[in-house]
């Protein structure tokens, strides 16, 4: 058990986490309202407590992997802020040099090493990174974001067949809110039991609470430690809430009226807020909170500025990168 | 080092044990590798001799082994893996096409896949539609992807190493009926650069440009045609993408005609990729048209005497080359027109 006083210090970071989460995704929304920025984005707005939850259970050299709504996973791994946004305006600073786009993110120096949004496209990329970790004995485990459409896809059961047989460490972590673009997950599915794939495939699975961080926390460094042992993989069912549509900045875009009655009800429930009154709880105080907020602003503003006044790459670098050469295997 | 003839098949098989005893971030992974069957003798007893860690026969599910491979690969390792029929590897298209080619350049060169992905080519013995098809073209199509198709022992084995050490996502397609053609292989590991094509014969009134097996009958047919009197210049592609242009182009301006022998589709294919460079690159030099030799636009029937039709082989290669260069000398030694020659 933590001192009273690590614990504060840990919650704090991880508010710290999620209110700069919140604050960018809620920037981003209004700057593709005034259509500033015009690459297909999906937002996490909501879902702040699974990406924080999971990846404050990790290493620094831990591997994640994402798919199109991966701005969350990104900045919680440590994914440079000005970077990000940069890649969003199509900037040469961008962290993917202006050729990815939102669903495109890279950071490897924090062990981002993609985000791609085919769903269920990076999972068995997951898995080999694990495996890789495995062959090595480096220690390290690896995440697999992704969301309740990918558990549709075959290769999220061949992935965790392969994962299980060989007891690799990757943690499998399904964020499901609901809703694959515009259906819902019961127009798809004839049961809402995506956590039943995890006993079919021979690893434990744990339905969470995703609107709740230290729920989270607490089954993520379960699973870490699991995997880090050579216990194998574990599937993690994160119940949770996108606030806007599937893409863009609108609140109910894409599945229609019926959802608004939904949409209060899990604002009610709201991850960050519920972690602000816990924090409250500890003895932090509003102003502290309030700082923290100030704080995110700031440097949100500051990454818009940076990403407004960078260039934008240079034209006749269009086929380049394609293949690597041979100068950057000698480097 | 003693010049020695090995197999096709034995050279792949030691290119795999030399970049596994090499280099340890090198694995294999792919269905049959533990089986006696699967890779004919091109991978035996290799699972016995590095180990089970390193040689995984994997579960029935092409898109996660080839995706777990790219993930392998993007986290530093230099992962094999096979496809023991290329039919197969169409369940991880998704994973080679979306991810693997893409990787490097969307995510502006900070990250690279450097994975080899071995189908291998199963034509003829009655194995039909779906255990027969020679899809390279589809892969050549894809920028991020390299092709090559090795056809001697020494290319079998070089390109492999080659592959592995390229640093990207490379197709590196063998084909079956190859598997016995001897040839001269060093015992050093070497590479051959992907990329360059390979002049076999030279010759001065024909550029026969083939692939893969169609070497074999294309040196065949070179030696058919060299009765009657055609001398004809083989050219061993070798690498479908990147292609090497300007062997090609260099060819077809000494010879002035060129015929494309590839044992898949005609349409959409080599013969179609390489007759328009040609077309485009070195048109003036051209003195007839273009020939091409390829599969008839069906799938693979399984019966033999069907299939003894479908493959082409070296007869059809002569054929072509005959009707684009006028004839040549007919048997009985009349002399035909073929040109400035």
């Amino acid at each position: 058990m933590l001192r009273t006083e690590d614990r504060v210090v840990l919650l704090r970071a991880l508010y710290v986490t999620m209110v700069r989460m919140r604050g960018v995704e809620e920037t981003i929304a209004d700057l593709l309202e005034a259509k500033e920025i015009g690459c297909p984005t999906h937002l996490y707005t909501g879902q702040e407590a699974v990406a924080a939850g999971v990846c404050a259970a990790l290493r620094a050299d831990d591997y994640v992997f994402g798919g199109h709504r991966s701005h969350g996973h990104y900045l919680a791994k440590g994914g440079d802020l000005n970077a990000l946004m940069a890649e969003l305006y199509g900037k040469k600073t961008g962290c993917s040099g202006g050729r990815g786009g939102s669903m495109h993110l890279v950071a490897p120096e924090v062990g981002v090493l993609g985000t791609a949004p085919l769903v269920a496209g990076t999972i068995p990329i997951a898995v080999g990174a694990a495996l890789a970790s495995a062959l090595r004995g480096d220690g390290r485990v690896t995440v697999a974001f992704f969301g309740d459409g990918a558990a549709e896809e075959g290769v999220f059961h061949e992935s965790m067949n392969l994962a299980a047989h060989r007891k690799l460490p990757v943690i499998f972590a399904c964020e499901n809110n609901s809703y694959a673009s515009h259906m819902h997950l019961l127009e798809r599915r004839a049961r809402d039991n995506i956590v039943a794939s995890a006993e079919a495939h021979g690893m434990p699975g744990r339905v969470l609470d995703g609107n709740d961080v230290l729920a989270v926390l607490s089954a993520a460094t379960e699973a870490v430690r699991d995997a880090r042992s050579g216990a194998g993989p574990t599937l993690l069912e994160c119940r949770t809430y996108r606030w806007r549509g599937h893409v863009g900045p609108a609140l109910d875009f894409d599945v229609g009226v019926r959802r608004k009655d939904e949409l209060c009800e899990w604002r009610g429930k709201d991850p960050v807020t519920r972690l602000a009154e816990h924090l409250l709880a500890c003895g932090m105080t509003r102003e502290d909170l309030d700082g923290v907020r100030r704080d995110v602003d700031a440097e949100v503003h500051k990454a818009v500025t940076f990403a407004r006044e960078s260039a934008p790459p240079e034209v006749e670098s269009l086929t380049e990168h394609v293949y690597r050469s041979a100068s950057e295997r000698q480097g | 080092m003693t010049a020695r003839s090995i197999s096709y098949a034995q050279a792949i098989r030691e290119a795999f044990a030399q970049l596994l005893a090499q280099d340890s971030r090198v694995f294999v992974i792919g269905q049959g590798l533990w089986s006696p069957w699967y890779v004919g003798t091109s991978m035996q007893d290799i699972d016995t001799e590095f180990g089970r860690e390193r040689i995984i026969d994997s579960p029935v599910s092409e898109n996660a082994t080839t995706g777990a491979a790219i993930g392998a690969a993007l986290a530093g390792m230099r992962p094999i893996v096979v496809h023991p029929r290329m039919d197969f590897m169409l369940l991880a298209v998704d994973q080679i096409v979306n991810e693997a080619a893409n990787w490097h350049y969307m995510f502006n060169g900070r990250v690279n896949v450097p994975v080899v992905i071995r189908p291998v080519i199963n034509r003829g013995g009655e194995q039909g539609a779906q255990h027969s098809q020679a899809l390279h073209a589809w892969f050549a199509h894809v920028p991020g992807l390299k092709v090559v198709m090795p056809a001697t022992p020494y290319d079998a084995k070089g390109l492999l190493i080659a592959a592995v050490h390229d640093g990207n996502p490379v197709v590196y397609i063998d084909d079956r009926w190859l598997y016995g053609e001897m040839g001269e292989v060093p015992e050093d590991p070497y590479s051959v650069p992907i990329g360059q094509a390979a002049v076999r014969r030279r010759g001065r009134d024909v550029t026969v440009v083939a692939t893969s097996y169609m070497v074999v009958e294309a040196m065949k047919a070179a030696s058919a045609l060299e009765e009657v009197g055609i001398d004809a210049e083989v050219i061993d592609l070798r690498s479908v993408r990147p292609l090497d242009e300007a062997t090609i182009f260099a060819s077809v301006k000494k010879t002035g005609r060129l015929v494309v022998a590839d044992a898949a589709w005609l349409s959409c294919g080599v013969g179609a990729e390489v007759a328009a460079r040609v077309a485009g690159g070195a048109f003036e030099a051209l003195r007839a048209p273009i020939g091409r030799v390829g599969l008839p636009d069906a799938p693979a029937p399984t019966s033999r005497a069907l299939e003894d039709a479908y493959y082409p082989r070296a007869g059809q290669i002569v054929t072509e080359v005959r009707r684009l260069t006028g004839g040549g000398k007919s048997r009985d030694g009349v002399a035909v027109a073929r040109g400035r020659h």
